[in-house]
């Protein structure tokens, strides 16, 4: 499972990865709202399918053959700004309009307001839905794209979550890939404390979905997991990427608090100087 | 009477114009929720199999899955009972469908109190009110098998979400079909009061204007089944010319096309208006027709309210 992945690509894809992971501090820092632990918990899987796993160009944006995104998980919205900003979609500038009146940078990734974006999502439990809805369309117009699907792991507690799954599983959709962003953490605390999902990797095969368990911070596996899922076609994958709620700054992992709390500007300082930014008035 | 005009199926009238459009548009995909041999999305599934999805008791997903293969560019149709469209897929109509503008025409039936003997739990009255808060949703009642058809067609021309909801009961015919979106054809003309009504009621509509013609009465008469976008216009003119609107619905009074009617000409022409629907209570099991004359909408109700409004006008004594 785990994928041979060349040091120079593994190193560039860690890079980048850290670079959003300090977009996503900037960001929410800068708005003064928004939900870093969830961006930091999937920054390596959204790291790994924008610069890696999909085929999608920026110069091409619309082009009907390109694999379709939908982050179901929409409140980690600033991990796929900052991710598709550095892969070219939209001026960098502009992440630093997050929140704000007028941005095209909703606090949940918005469509219609983001071209890039593939599904408006927020409420949870209906991004799985229209994935299943994408990947059907294409198995009907006979394309080859492929549909991936980020879920967060309170949004497994929602029932359309699993009628979608449901129906995934039934239409045996190889072009489908469902991704469990499995941080154990939702608003109020853990998981299994409000309410239990485990065992999840059992439900998503008990739903029919060929399911691998896998670090979701080791590119190695998050890429061997991709690898496997293109090479499963006779039904729907699911890939369990175990992570940390705020992967990255020692203040924030494994705290449900950051949930959805912004970072105050020296909260902010102390992370960034953590990911590898210097702090201020140090000489270069 | 219009009892005695032949009566057609509405949503018989949907099912085989939903083949027709299928077989011009070979992008065209149905959804059903386990009910479509009552929505009679069954006859296009059986046509177009590959087209067709079944996706069994989950209404909320139906309605995700739909703004999913809408976003590829295709004109989606999902179908199930009103009270599962509107009220039991809601948050998935507001944001996979309405919030996305995915291209989803939603055509509910079993819409208001005709459902009968189902009961209260089954009998939607406040879907209208739900589907024409949101924004960008075209929102649709016909009154007859031809306005269906012709209401199925605009909104699958029409980019963009709609709902259209349809009633169980076969009904009279009372429209030629000339069904046009925001507008409100007069089906009679009149200058002393004006009646808008729309689905089952707009039949009933019509018996007391001609029997009020009978008497000297001129009654003009509003098909509204173009909701939103409405005929703000034709309401407008009704208002100044004839001095008094009742309306009439199938719906709760409280969010339906009395609210708008109400809310709309007291902004723009103030006169007075009365509401003929369901009060703020839920629906029981019973014949269909007797329900309907149970929960205030009977045709003598709509005679005295009438009288009232003509009254009012100084029209009669």
């Amino acid at each position: 499972m785990v994928e041979d992945v060349p040091a120079d690509r593994l190193a560039s894809l860690e890079a980048t990865a850290r670079e959003i992971r300090r977009e996503v501090i900037r960001m929410t820092c800068a708005a003064g709202g928004g939900h870093p632990g969830g961006s930091l918990s999937v920054t390596d899987l959204l790291t790994a399918l924008v610069f890696h796993e999909l085929r999608i160009d920026p110069a091409d944006p619309a082009r009907p053959e390109r694999d379709r995104l939908v982050l179901s998980k929409g409140h980690a919205a600033p991990a796929l700004y900052a991710a598709l900003a550095l892969r070219g979609y939209f001026p960098r500038s502009e992440l630093a309009t997050l929140r704000r009146l007028g941005s095209r940078l909703q606090g949940h990734v918005d469509r219609r307001k983001l071209p890039c974006i593939e599904a408006s999502t927020g409420c949870l439990g209906q991004g799985i839905g229209m994935a299943v809805g994408m990947a059907l369309d294409a198995r009907l117009a006979g394309r080859a794209n492929r549909v991936y699907a980020v879920l967060g792991d309170g949004e497994c507690q929602a029932g359309p979550t699993w009628e979608a799954l449901m129906a995934g599983g039934h239409y045996r959709l190889g072009n489908l890939v469902v991704i469990l962003d499995r941080n154990g953490l939702e608003t109020d605390g853990p998981t299994e404390a409000i309410m239990g999902i485990e065992p999840i990797a059992d439900k998503f095969r008990a739903f029919r979905y060929h399911t691998v368990e896998i670090d979701g911070h080791d590119f190695r596996q998050i890429l061997g997991a991709f690898a496997e899922a293109r090479r499963t076609t006779d039904g729907p994958t699911a890939i369990v990427a175990r992570t940390v709620k705020g992967k990255g700054v020692s203040f924030m992992e494994g705290q449900h608090s950051w949930h959805g709390k912004a970072p105050s500007k020296a909260e902010a300082a102390r992370a960034l100087e953590e990911l590898g930014v210097p702090p201020e008035g140090t000489p270069p | 009477m219009t009892a005695d005009r032949p009566k057609e199926s509405l949503r018989d009238a949907y099912g085989a114009t939903l083949v027709e459009l299928g077989e011009n548009d070979p992008k065209l995909v149905v959804l059903d929720a386990d009910l479509s041999g009552s929505t009679r999305t069954v006859v296009f599934g059986k046509k177009f199999p590959d087209r067709f999805f079944n996706v069994g008791v989950m209404e909320p997903t139906m309605m995700t899955i739909a703004a999913g293969l809408a976003l590829g560019g295709r004109t989606v149709f999902a179908s199930t009972f009103a009270v599962f469209a509107a009220g039991q897929a809601y948050n998935a109509v507001r944001q996979s469908v309405g919030y996305n503008r995915a291209n989803v025409k939603i055509v509910a039936t079993h819409g208001g109190l005709l459902v009968g003997g189902d009961g209260g739990t089954h009998q939607i009255v406040e879907d209208i009110g739900l589907m024409r808060g949101l924004p960008g949703m075209t929102v649709i009642v016909p009154a007859d098998a031809p306005t269906t058809r012709a209401a199925v067609r605009a909104v699958a021309d029409r980019d963009g979400p709609a709902y259209v909801r349809l009633t169980r009961e076969n009904l009279p015919t009372v429209t030629d079909g000339a069904f046009r979106l925001g507008t409100a054809p007069e089906l009679r003309s009149g200058s002393d009061l004006t009646i808008v009504a729309v689905g089952a009621l707009l039949a009933r509509a019509l018996d007391v204007a001609d029997e009020l013609a009978r008497v000297g009465l001129s009654v003009r008469v509003l098909d509204f089944a173009s909701v939103k976008p409405f005929d703000e216009a034709a309401l407008l003119r009704a208002a100044r010319e004839t001095g008094a609107i009742l309306v009439l619905e199938e719906h709760s009074v409280l969010t339906g096309v009395g609210a708008l009617v109400a809310s709309t000409t007291s902004e723009s022409y103030p006169v007075p208006v009365r509401r003929v629907g369901v009060p703020d209570v839920f629906g029981e099991s019973g014949e269909p027709w007797a329900l309907l004359d149970r929960y205030g909408m009977s045709a003598e109700r709509i005679r005295d309210e009438a009288w009232e409004l003509l009254r009012a006008r100084g029209k009669v004594q």
